[in-house]
């Protein structure tokens, strides 16, 4: 059942440093005639997605982070890389009405980065299922809606960023409310899906053809048990910071004015820009609570570090930061110990620099 | 205490009773101890060490008219009651006849048995029926908590069917209302997976009952079928032959939902009365469940119908430009509210050129969305008779002043485009009460165009006069709405955005392909919000083809 000249062989890894090129130069004619030749080629559209754009993709984040390449052009990278995978899809799917099931495609509420979902939609749309995807950033009261009208037998939900748990833990709980089976994906949900698990999901996959083998015929295969409600959130340290995070960052502001002298001489925008780090590792913090996992905000301390030092903001900031809630987080011991191990990843990470 | 128990410590009575207790009041004789246990209500049968009664009371003998001293107790059917195997001290049930008795066994000393007899018919049978009383219950909550969740048809279809098929039959089918020509129809048999298929109406006619309930009026019973006269498709392959068909109507709140076919295999057993009272009970929650649910489907296609005209319009590229957009609803479930943009093309071949639009009407919602739809279709019609955009804004304003509607006020920017030399493109603008675009160039310089105008709807005049802007190749043009720089938010929560951060954002996104800068600015202002939700967002952006 192959396509003439078809080969899911071709290795694709010669063409990833060229077609990273073109869209780093946000070149849409030359990135879409690279894929669309390939795909002349013989190469398969699935390769193409998952080999060529979704390492590209990766290598782009990367990239950003490393301050080697401007937003604008990971944008724009993004926005071409988009523009590719539409005209693969437009290409290679359109044979005939699809002849498996019904899938919802979505991303969490407040989500933007979707083209992993994006691609999700697509390779289970190669693989003959019929795919709603509804975008970036569905609010779950739409996506219910669309789960009323269409009745599909599976959601997949789309989280990239662990900030955005909360909210896909609500989505995922009202999807099955409805009777709708929720696979989970991205890489919100952890590395090894331990977050899908912990809120409930009933699958979920690493990667976007992972997630395409589980759905069989037969239906999904499932966690083995539903999860509970997580037993931690009953001493509401998430709910308490969650309802004090307008209070507790202008605070954090002034303490940090205080404790990084430096500060002093920033102008608004910069101001702005160090409310917004703020705002980050506090929605990190209320999220590694959410689902009790100091790992989590580790990993995004240590992450964090290479961003700001690829920036050239001196390591002794983040450090000043998380001590600043530390000290305001006087009620909330779980808080304060994934705060301290944070500190500690801060520190690691600055004696990298120093050394 | 000083009673002599017998050896396997069972209470003393009768034997030894009379002596020991010194000092208490005489204790009854043997033979009003007889008369007492004569008038006991529990039958009391003694007999000796070789098995033969020595004493029936008045009760046992009721319950086992063939006991009487002097004749061995395991005679004739008495055998299955007093088994010698039946430990001390135990309490059986055991079937007699119509009755179901409670039978004990006690020993006394070495030499007497006594067995005790109690009638339990009425016991039992009470227990039993509230064990399935309570299972009927719980299967009746649980399908209430099932059927409850879904507003879709198709869904709670098979959920009806699994429900049935684990609790009421072997395999169980739903038969929808039928179209003009077909009927869907679900099936469940235990250990399967689920069937979905179409029936022709006219096959439907051939199974007794179906017809009628699928009609769903009037009201018809539960019918039983001759399994022998089912055609093939009722049944799934290989069911083998069906012992009992019941065809039950799905009575829906004034729609009909369909039917529900149960069949048990042969050999199984029948549905009784009770059974087929559940089955009526539970087919009436599921019909309510699909006719809900048919209601809504029917009620959210005529919904989606009438708002697709609301949603913005798939966004062309006109000559040497790209376009585009991002609206975001305050309304969340069906994403309508009262911004809303649209791009005019010139008929192909015809005078004029690309018109853009962007505009928020007064309140959110739907009422808002319908005078947004009223406009962007008022200004394609005034189009026929004037493209120049400085005279279709005052049109427009007549049009909205005549507008029936209560509050028919109105901001827009209106533009016109034209490719210019170069690469270049020019915008010519009218801003008519609404914030002014914004010019993105290509060194990363943000500007406000200065053009400004009366909002619309309102006054008898709206005089505007016309800016226009040139863009070099990669350079944005940006129109959005008042949702975009008065939201609230930030990282303290109740910050306004403004227009500084607006212009601060915009300006990150020099050279980024037009798309790119959408999402990018509609992103900022999401996680700006921080979930929370207040207003209509919209953007749309003209680039001059980099």
């Amino acid at each position: 059942m192959t396509a003439p000249g078809a080969s899911a062989a071709v290795d694709v890894g010669d063409e990833r440093a060229a077609y990273l090129e073109l869209i780093g130069r946000a070149d849409e004619r030359g990135a879409v005639g690279l894929v669309l030749g390939l795909l002349e080629d013989g190469v398969a559209a699935e390769t193409l997605l998952l080999e060529l754009i979704a390492p590209a993709q990766r290598r782009v984040g990367e990239l950003w982070a490393a301050n080697r390449w401007s937003v604008a052009r990971e944008h724009g990278a993004t926005a071409v890389s988009e523009r590719a995978v539409a005209a693969i899809a437009t290409r290679a799917v359109g044979e005939g009405a699809p002849a498996r099931g019904r899938i919802t495609v979505a991303c969490t509420d407040g989500e933007y980065h979707a083209l992993p979902t994006r691609l999700l939609a697509e390779v289970l749309r190669l693989r003959g299922w019929h795919v709603d995807f509804l975008g970036a950033s569905v609010p779950g009261p739409h996506l219910i809606t669309h789960l009323h009208r269409t009745g599909p037998d599976v959601v997949a939900l789309g989280c990239a960023l662990a900030t955005r748990l909360p909210r896909a833990h609500a989505t995922l709980t009202a999807c099955q409310a409805v009777g709708v089976p929720v696979l989970a994906g991205g890489s919100g949900f952890g590395g090894d899906g331990r977050f899908a698990r912990l809120l409930g999901a009933d699958a979920w996959a690493p990667t976007a053809d992972a997630a395409a083998d589980l759905l069989t015929d037969e239906g999904l295969s499932v966690f083995p048990s539903p999860a509970e409600a997580p037993a931690h959130l009953s001493d509401e340290e998430y709910t308490h910071l969650t309802r004090r995070r307008g209070d507790l960052l202008p605070r954090a502001m002034t303490a940090l004015t205080r404790a990084y002298p430096p500060m002093a001489s920033y102008d608004a925008r910069r101001l702005d820009a160090t409310a917004e780090d703020l705002g980050h590792l506090l929605d990190f913090l209320s999220s590694a609570l959410y689902v009790d996992d100091t790992g989590l905000f580790a990993d995004f301390v240590g992450w964090t570090a290479g961003v700001l030092r690829a920036r050239r903001v001196p390591a002794g900031a983040l450090e000043a930061g998380l001590r600043v809630f530390h000290d305001e987080l006087r009620d909330f011991p779980r808080a304060r110990r994934i705060l301290t191990r944070g500190i500690g990843a801060a520190r690691d990470a600055g004696a990298d620099w120093e050394t | 205490m000083t009673t002599a128990r017998p050896a396997n410590g069972t209470a003393g009575t009768v034997g030894v009773a009379a002596g020991d207790l010194a000092g208490t009041p005489a204790a009854p004789d043997g033979r009003l101890l007889r008369a007492i246990v004569e008038a006991c209500g529990e039958g009391v049968v003694v007999c000796d060490a070789g098995g033969v009664v020595v004493m029936v009371n008045a009760a046992a003998a009721g319950l086992m008219p063939g006991l009487a001293p002097g004749r061995p107790l395991t005679s004739g059917a008495a055998g299955a009651l007093f088994r010698p195997d039946h430990p001390e001290g135990d309490s059986r049930r055991v079937d007699h006849g119509r009755r179901r008795l409670l039978v004990r066994r006690e020993s006394f000393g070495v030499a007497h048995r006594a067995w005790y007899l109690r009638d339990v018919t009425a016991e039992s049978a009470r227990t039993g029926a509230l064990l399935a009383e309570r299972h009927r219950t719980r299967f009746l909550m649980e399908a209430g908590r099932r059927l409850s969740a879904s507003l879709n048809t198709r869904r709670c279809a098979r959920v009806t069917v699994e429900l049935a098929a684990a609790s009421l039959a072997d395999t169980a089918m739903v038969v929808l209302p039928p179209g003009r020509r077909q009927a869907g129809w679900v099936r469940a048999t235990g250990g399967r997976p689920l069937q979905e298929g179409t029936v022709g109406t006219a096959a439907t006619a051939s199974v007794p009952g179906l017809a009628e309930a699928l009609a769903g009026f009037p009201p018809v019973p539960s019918r039983w079928l001759d399994p022998a006269q089912v055609p093939g498709w009722l049944l799934p392959e290989g069911f083998g032959p069906a012992g009992h068909l019941l065809v039950t109507p799905l009575p829906g709140n004034g729609v009909p939902a369909g039917a529900l076919v149960l069949a048990r295999r042969e050999g199984g057993s029948s549905f009784d009365e009770e059974g087929e009272t559940l089955v009526r009970v539970f087919a009436s929650r599921a019909g309510a469940a699909i006719s809900a649910a048919a209601l809504y489907q029917e009620q959210s296609a005529t919904n989606a119908i009438l708002t697709a005209d609301l949603m913005p319009p798939e966004l062309p590229a006109p000559a040497g430009m790209e376009l585009a957009g991002s609206l975001r609803a305050a309304q969340q479930a069906a994403l309508i509210g009262g911004d809303f943009y649209d791009v005019y093309l010139p008929e192909p071949g015809g005078p004029g050129e690309p018109l853009v639009v962007l505009g928020d009407v007064c309140g959110k919602g739907a009422r808002a969305a319908v005078l947004a739809g009223q406009v962007r279709h008022c200004l394609r019609a005034l189009l026929l008779v004037e493209r120049r955009i400085e005279r279709l804004v005052p049109l427009l304003n007549r049009a909205l002043r005549a507008c029936p509607s209560p509050n028919p006020y109105v901001t827009l920017v209106l533009g016109a485009l034209r490719a210019g030399r170069d690469g270049h493109a020019r915008v010519d603008l009218v801003v008519a009460g609404h914030p002014a675009p914004l010019i993105l160039r290509r060194d990363g310089g943000v500007s406000e165009v200065g053009a400004r105008g009366p909002l619309l709807g309102a006054l008898p005049q709206a005089p505007v006069t016309p800016v226009s802007v040139d863009l070099a190749p990669g350079e944005v043009c940006l129109l959005y709405s008042d949702g975009i720089t008065e939201a609230f938010g930030g990282p303290g929560g109740r910050e306004m955005y403004g227009a500084r951060r607006l212009k601060d954002a915009l300006a990150t996104c020099a050279g980024m392909p037009v798309a790119a800068v959408v999402e990018r600015l509609e992103q900022i202002s999401t996680d700006w919000l921080g979930g929370a939700v207040q207003d209509d967002r919209a953007l749309l952006a003209v680039q001059a083809r980099p």
